[in-house]
């Protein structure tokens, strides 16, 4: 039970660190080559931009699901309730009460 | 009784403000209101959330209502500001459309823009402070129906839903499909899924590419409505948590952190409604294409 919930905390962690990583890498290149088209071509600025923010929403898509999922497991673990079913009973010690 | 007056942990805060108030037919005990996450689960697929159904009819209402009136008293002369404002809105959504679909049937143009700014909207909620709605519907919960306070749910941004989005993406998906087979049939439609991107002019040989090329096919168009649904579920979700985490501060540090994160979203709500708008144009655009 304690292991699954540093567990879940260092998934939680690896989803968003992995998703951040792709996105970052992903839009800059993608934001370099934007770039790079205006600057060879300012005309086009306006229509470039439109497909700029396209494709960075299809890039940033799955590091966001990632994002989503993984402030999901942090705050509402649905492994919890599972292991605690499949934990066995503690047994409950009834206060003694003097006659 | 002393539970109403408990302060609320802050992973319970967290947790009463990211669950929906569910109704539904709890198993054993009928139809009622869930009381925790657990009890919701345990009521199954027909349990409705009511507030995400709730604020997103209310929601697509006063998109219906404001456009309409505004089309209605439309004057040639000099608009009024709320007339230029939408004139902007269904200008910009006409010019994507045509843009990225030539020759759209009629009904692309205004499914776009109620894309657009109905879940411009909805995302829109995430800007109200976390605690003002839920109060509020906390006190009617609890002086007109006698609830227990700490059992009111209410979320007021429908996108935070994944049922919402689930169930706008799968109308698009639906309708990606009626192009599809309005454009090249239901033949021309099972040849675009089994006959790419392997192809070969012998039909021995294409009958056994076609299973291969079904996987791949099959793979990129159920990504397709699932992207679309959970991009803005996380988006949102996301933005919702941090706003949420941000109100467990101290309240003189909130302003800190709060003014850059909201200013910050507005630019994520606006971009997340194009996002959708744009790929559900483009979606379209390519199902009706013809080779």
């Amino acid at each position: 039970m304690e292991n699954m919930i540093g567990l879940t905390a260092i998934a939680g962690a690896m989803l968003l660190s992995f998703g951040a990583l792709g996105a970052a890498i992903g839009i800059g290149i993608l934001g370099g080559r934007f770039l790079e088209g205006i600057a060879r071509q300012p005309e086009l600025a306006p229509q470039l931009q439109t497909k700029f923010f396209v494709i960075m929403g299809l890039v940033d898509a799955v590091p966001m699901i990632a994002v989503g999922l993984g402030m999901f497991i942090i705050f509402s673990n649905p492994f919890i309730d599972q292991a605690k079913e499949n934990a066995a009973p503690v047994a409950v010690v009834q206060p003694v009460v003097a006659p | 009784m002393s539970e109403q007056h408990a302060a609320l942990t802050s992973s319970e805060y967290i947790k009463h403000h990211l669950t929906n108030l569910t109704y539904g037919n709890l198993p054993g005990e009928g139809w009622k209101f869930a009381e925790n996450a657990q009890e919701a689960k345990a009521m199954g697929f027909q349990a409705i959330n009511l507030d995400s159904m709730a604020w997103s009819i209310v929601l697509g209402l006063v998109f219906c209502f404001i456009f309409r009136m505004i089309a209605v008293r439309a004057s040639v002369g000099v608009p009024s500001k709320l007339q230029a404002a939408i004139e902007l809105v269904v200008e910009f959504v006409a010019d994507s459309v045509r843009d990225s679909f030539h020759h759209a049937p009629k009904l692309v143009a205004p499914l776009a823009l109620t894309i657009f700014v109905w879940i411009f909207l909805m995302n829109f909620m995430d800007l109200i402070p976390v605690d003002f709605l839920p109060v509020a519907a906390q006190w009617v919960g609890v002086h007109f129906f006698g609830a227990n306070p700490h059992e009111v749910f209410f979320k007021v941004v429908p996108t935070t839903d994944p049922n919402v989005t689930m169930g706008m993406s799968l109308s698009v998906f639906a309708l990606i499909i009626i192009f599809s087979i309005k454009e090249k049939g239901v033949g021309g439609f099972a040849a675009e899924l089994s006959l790419q991107p392997f192809s070969s002019a012998n039909p021995i040989v294409k009958l056994l590419l076609m299973p291969i090329n079904l996987v791949l096919e099959l793979v990129v168009f159920i990504a397709r409505p699932i992207s679309l649904a959970l991009r803005l579920f996380g988006n949102m979700y996301a933005g919702e948590l941090i706003f949420i985490l941000i109100a467990l501060l101290p309240f003189g540090l909130q302003w800190v952190l709060s003014v850059p994160w909201a200013i910050f979203h507005i630019l994520i709500i606006t971009l997340q409604a194009f996002i959708f708008m744009m790929l559900t144009i483009v979606y379209l655009s390519m199902a009706s294409e013809k080779h």
